[in-house]
């Protein structure tokens, strides 16, 4: 499936395809299943993108995402997860978190 | 160097309330396989348990299904014709089948239906719990379907959060349990703060082990180091906290709080200025006008986060706008099930959503590290070398936590020998 984002930020569309996921719970097991290199390769370019992504949607209601804009916003959140791993942690893995699971069981749509 | 608060008359928090001692505490009623069990009868069967919140029935013939495995419990939640919220035991009263279910009879499920319908020979029961049909009726002895309805379990609501209570006849109403440090709370907007992150994850401890980690700061420093950027993290950071508060089997530790906004640049990582949310959840959330008093019962100024511990096992962290809520499940001895809800104003733009999922994202990262601990505290106090443990006046509400749960063992270890001589 082709995960198409806004024109105006064609420069992110390499990452769509893997990072354009639409539940906390996919997000997770992409960054668990990332390298540190896959991570910083997507934060380094995405990073300095995001107030001017979250700008963009923001100029849409909540309730009214068009697809290219959600796809956008599912890119964020990715963002978000993985600046945890860039900025916190130096890793993917929480850092002593040991054998611990924690699932998120409901979020609210988008 | 860390702000200090002004301690009771008495010098300490944990002397003002004497009854607590300052001895080193045991941690066996953590590890004891008989003490587990006297849990199940002295708390989990007495206590009123909160299982969810009114909008998780948000109409009629909507339920959900709660397993309180210490009890030997599974209860059916379900909001009836009348729009009233009631309990039942998920038994069928034909041969004892788990009634509501799917694939796997100790997994909860929830749904919306217009009666519930036994698998097994067809038994039919209304959202009220009566049973309305029998399959072949007319072939069983004396029987009376009137009297044949589902098991009521006690059930009551406070400020839109559902209590069920498992004693045959609860000795104290809901309003009672909660006594005057929780009922403060009764005009709280619990009401508008609706748009839920929930999470829920199997823990290699005893129950206990992990509200204790929530009911104490002094760990922060030490487990979640990350919390602060490496550029301005102290090693030796200690934490007090402003305020605690014993009253009855309940607790509350209430924590001062900076506007995060006034902090210098590098106390903050790059994702929490560039959008305004993080540890402590969204730097500001809508006003929701005036709160009661009961929000900060000690008071403190800055106010940042109010704990409130009621018992046995929940947790509701009030934040400015935003709350969080723990629940501990104990599914044996060294186990339990851990609940997590992160509730905000629900978002009117993008913005307040991005806000809402960076807060929901950091909560989980370091509520792993303090999962990932515990596995190894539990190990540990099972080896029953180290008998005896010491505890800070930070730690006062762990003692207390500790000491109310022994004492309703003790009653009713008491009751027991009484009821048997």
């Amino acid at each position: 499936m082709i995960r198409t984002l806004p024109t105006k930020f064609a420069d992110l569309q390499p990452f769509a395809e893997t990072w354009c996921l639409a539940t906390e719970s996919e997000r997770w097991g992409k960054r668990m299943a990332s390298s540190m290199n896959d991570l910083l390769a997507f934060y380094n370019v995405a990073f300095p993108r995001l107030e001017a992504a979250v700008d963009y949607c923001d100029q849409y209601p909540l309730d009214a995402l068009p697809e290219d804009v959600t796809n956008l916003l599912h890119l964020v959140y990715s963002l978000i997860l993985v600046s945890m791993a860039v900025e916190i942690f130096g890793q993917a893995k929480t850092v002593d978190s040991a054998d611990a699971i924690l699932s998120r069981i409901k979020e609210p749509l988008p | 160097m860390h702000r200090t608060w002004p301690k009771p008359i008495e010098g300490s928090w944990t002397e003002h309330y004497p009854v607590l001692g300052t001895d080193p505490i045991s941690f066996e009623d953590s590890v004891s396989p008989e003490f587990y069990e006297l849990e199940g009868e002295a708390i989990f069967k007495r206590a009123w348990l909160n299982v969810g919140r009114i909008e998780d029935l948000s109409r009629s013939g909507t339920y959900f299904t709660k397993e309180i495995d210490i009890a030997k419990a599974s209860v059916l939640v379900v909001r009836g014709l009348d729009g009233q919220i009631r309990a039942f035991h998920n038994v069928c009263r034909h041969r004892g089948n788990k009634l509501v279910w799917n694939d796997f009879p100790r997994q909860e499920v929830k749904g919306a239906c217009r009666q519930f319908t036994c698998k097994y020979h067809g038994w039919r029961y209304n959202l009220e719990g009566d049973l309305t049909f029998v399959q072949q009726e007319d072939e069983f002895f004396d029987f009376d379907k009137e009297t044949s309805g589902l098991d009521g379990v006690h059930c009551d609501v406070w400020n839109g959060f559902i209590f069920i209570n498992l004693d045959a006849e609860p000795r104290q109403s809901l309003r009672e349990f909660l006594g005057p440090l929780i009922t403060a709370l009764d005009n709280y907007p619990f009401d508008r703060i609706t748009e839920r992150y929930d999470f829920v994850g199997d823990n290699n401890s005893n129950w206990k082990l992990f509200a204790d980690a929530f009911q104490e700061y002094y760990h922060v420093p030490s487990l979640h180091p990350q919390q602060v950027p490496s550029a301005v993290r102290d090693p030796n950071a200690g934490f007090v906290c402003a305020h605690f508060q014993c009253e009855g089997p309940h607790r509350v530790v209430s924590t001062a709080g900076a506007r995060r906004w006034t902090l210098p640049m590098e106390a903050m990582y790059p994702i929490e200025r560039a959008t305004r949310s993080g540890l402590v959840g969204p730097w500001e959330s809508p006003d929701l006008g005036e709160l009661p008093a009961g929000v900060n019962p000690g008071g403190v100024e800055p106010w940042g986060i109010s704990n409130f511990q009621i018992f046995p096992n929940i947790e509701i962290l009030i934040y400015g706008g935003w709350y969080l809520l723990y629940r501990y499940w104990p599914t044996s001895p060294s186990s339990h099930r851990f609940e997590a809800t992160l509730a905000f104003q629900p978002a009117t733009s993008v913005r307040q959503r991005v806000e809402h999922e960076v807060a929901s994202v950091v909560f989980k990262e370091f509520a792993l590290q303090d999962a990932g601990m515990l596995g190894g505290t539990q190990a540990a106090l099972e080896t029953g070398v180290v008998r005896e443990f010491p505890l800070s006046d930070q730690e006062v509400l762990v003692r207390h936590f500790h000491k109310v749960v022994g004492d309703w063992v003790d009653e009713h270890r008491l009751a027991e020998m009484e009821f048997g001589s």
